[in-house]
């Protein structure tokens, strides 16, 4: 009997397949099985623990830490200014409101070239103003990349959060209020619980959007940000070894981690 | 302001731990010269494109810190430096972009007299068509576009395009304008740098009428469709086909240039207009030039040095000095060709590939 879910194990199957060769004993990650190591898993905790790693390693997790970086808060501020568009633009009438909606999809169908090469243009203009203006030289660099990411995330964080809120019973709202509740406290005490899922939604596709990306960061980073993803990109003249593949299942792994406390914590309340 | 920013985040993750000095280049009589200290020379180049130590011994022996960013192409650091975004000292670009760079007073004109070392390098690489005097770049290292292949499969070697085009087999072609327009401009007898349209109207028909055998176009996986079988021949760059035979214990793939000739490349290191320590950059091409330094570079890179000191001084690895993948007979070396900047035909040189490539259907 054919399952549809049995289509979900051919989206697993090159994730395990990645674990499985991180622990291959080979210089090449795409070589055939040549026996068990935990060699690359040893080359990345050694340089983690601060002890001796080569320049290779320590290269990549920098890259590493960089990407996390730019991740992290790439999500943590759209997650924010994603749910008050969101807010805005489902409770609130103004002038332009149609305007903004329809600009809220720019970011998600505009290609990824498109806004990186803008993004590059508009950053070198600006600092290149700065430096006429106040005769400071500022570059791009992790910063801008993160501006990068909140610019494209904030539509995605919008878009599944205003889906969460259309669904939303607005007399949960209004009884809140005729229950004596300001707006700040019906928010907190109200929506906000009712948005929560909503939002860890949108987050967590904004913090898998940023770590995936490369023409962006490229781009925003004006060249002076190495994430995981320009590192890997870069091995054009090198073969991609294993080691890779290892930081890759360690970062599976912690995302799995983060995920079940997140629907554990959800499971409390 | 990126201080700040990586003070506040670098709380969350550990910090690095210093990095040993160990191999060959130890023995480097090398000394930096004085007045660097506190410095920080920044390099773009491709990830893994350097030796494990050769950036921290360098930090040792200069007191300096050295940055190391990667990118993905040189066209991509040539749109960098046109946006003045990336304060780089050192960056690493083929030969055709680099003669762009210099067109566009993108460069730093190098004092040659900070990089003694100069003379450590082949005559060969001297002075190449690029960069007359070398006045701008220190040729890196180098490598040839040739025929990567199953032998086995294939069963007999190949020593002419011919046997390529007319394989019956499956084969993969790179992704790369130059190479394969440049490859077809040499088996029509042309020069692989014409300005000529109508030349490059018959490559692009060449390439065309014996394309029925190609499978895939690979952009930086020809190595990796010949292992897994995909294909029988790729054409690929050796280094790529170097790597791939030195590690897979078995004994199928080859790597051979073609007797028409073929296309050479050569990464070169540059340092931008907009460099904000060029001594500490000058001092740094100096140091690469090191026999020492150079060989230990080229034995983890893996592709051809020209740094012919390191070579006679015999500190690079014997199975790669005899791997003719690498250093090919002087016959060979003979027929290979450079590429420069085609300037105003870049286009016809690109919409020619274009539509060999709308042809094959990819």
């Amino acid at each position: 009997m054919a399952q549809p879910a049995g289509g979900l194990w051919l989206l697993w199957a090159p994730i395990l397949l990645l674990v499985a060769f991180s622990f291959n004993d080979s210089r090449r990650a795409t070589a055939e099985w040549r026996g068990f190591t935990t060699g690359w898993y040893e080359n990345i905790f050694s340089g983690v623990m601060g002890s001796e790693a080569s320049f290779s390693t320590e290269e990549m997790l920098a890259a590493v830490r960089q990407s996390m970086t730019v991740s992290l808060l790439a999500m943590g501020l759209s997650a924010v200014l994603g749910t008050l568009v969101a807010i805005t633009l489902v409770r609130h009438r103004f002038p332009g409101k149609s305007l903004l909606d329809g600009l809220l999809y720019l970011p998600v169908v505009i290609p990824d070239i498109a806004q990186g090469v803008s993004l590059l243009v508009f950053f070198s203009f600006i600092f290149n103003m700065l430096e006429s203006v106040l005769g400071l030289k500022w570059y791009p660099g992790l910063e801008t990349v993160i501006v990068g990411h909140v610019a494209f995330n904030i539509s995605f964080v919008a878009i599944v959060v205003r889906a969460r809120l259309a669904n939303m019973n607005p007399r949960l709202e209004e009884a809140a209020r005729d229950l004596g509740a300001n707006e700040w406290r019906t928010f907190w005490r109200v929506t906000y619980p009712l948005l929560l899922p909503g939002i860890v939604a949108g987050a967590l596709l904004a913090f898998t959007l940023s770590l995936d990306d490369f023409v962006v960061t490229f781009f925003a980073g004006g060249g002076n940000a190495t994430t995981l993803t320009i590192f890997v990109y870069g091995m054009v003249r090198q073969t991609v070894t294993p080691e890779i593949n290892a930081i890759s299942t360690l970062m599976i792994g912690v995302s799995m981690v983060l995920i079940l406390l997140s629907f554990a914590f959800q499971k409390d309340r | 302001m990126k201080r700040l920013w990586m003070g506040l985040i670098g709380v969350l993750w550990l910090a690095t731990g210093a990095v040993g000095v160990r191999a060959q280049g130890d023995d480097t009589a090398w000394t930096c010269p004085a007045g660097f200290e506190g410095q920080t020379l920044r390099i773009l180049s491709f990830t893994q494109y350097i030796g494990e130590e050769v950036a921290p011994r360098f930090e040792e022996l200069c007191g300096v810190e050295v940055e190391y960013d990667s990118t993905d192409s040189s066209e991509a650091v040539l749109l960098l430096l046109r946006e003045r975004t990336a304060p780089y000292d050192i960056i690493v670009p083929s030969g055709d972009i680099l003669e762009r760079m210099i067109n566009e007073e993108l460069l730093h004109e190098l004092n040659l007299e900070n990089i003694p070392n100069l003379t450590n390098v082949s005559e060969q690489f001297l002075d190449p068509p690029y960069d007359p005097g070398n006045r701008y770049s220190v040729p890196y290292v180098w490598g040839i576009t040739g025929v990567g292949y199953n032998i086995e499969a294939v069963g007999e070697e190949i020593t002419s395009w011919e046997q390529v085009f007319d394989y019956a087999g499956p084969v993969a072609w790179q992704d790369d304008v130059r190479s394969m327009i440049g490859i077809a401009l040499i088996m029509l007898g042309y020069d692989v740098n014409t300005l000529d349209e109508a030349e490059l109207a018959e490559a692009r028909d060449y390439l065309i009428e014996n394309s029925d055998n190609v499978v895939y176009v690979a952009g930086d996986d020809g190595q990796v469709v010949l292992e897994q079988y995909v294909v029988d021949i790729a054409i690929e760059y050796n280094g790529d086909i170097v790597q791939l035979a030195a590690d897979c214990e078995c004994d199928e793939f080859r790597f051979a240039v073609p007797q028409e000739g073929s296309i050479i490349y050569v990464d070169n290191v540059a340092v931008p207009a907009d460099s904000p320590n060029p001594e500490l950059a000058e001092a740094f091409i100096d140091y690469l030039l090191d026999p020492h330094i150079g060989a230990e570079n080229i034995n983890y890179i893996a592709y051809g040095t020209p740094n012919q000191a390191a070579l006679d001084a015999g500190l690079v690895d014997e199975a790669m000095l005899n791997d003719p993948a690498i250093y090919p007979d002087d016959a060979t070396l003979a027929t290979l060709r450079f590429t420069v900047d085609v300037l105003e035909q870049e286009t016809a040189y690109a919409e020619a590939w274009s539509e060999v490539l709308l042809a094959l259907g990819q």
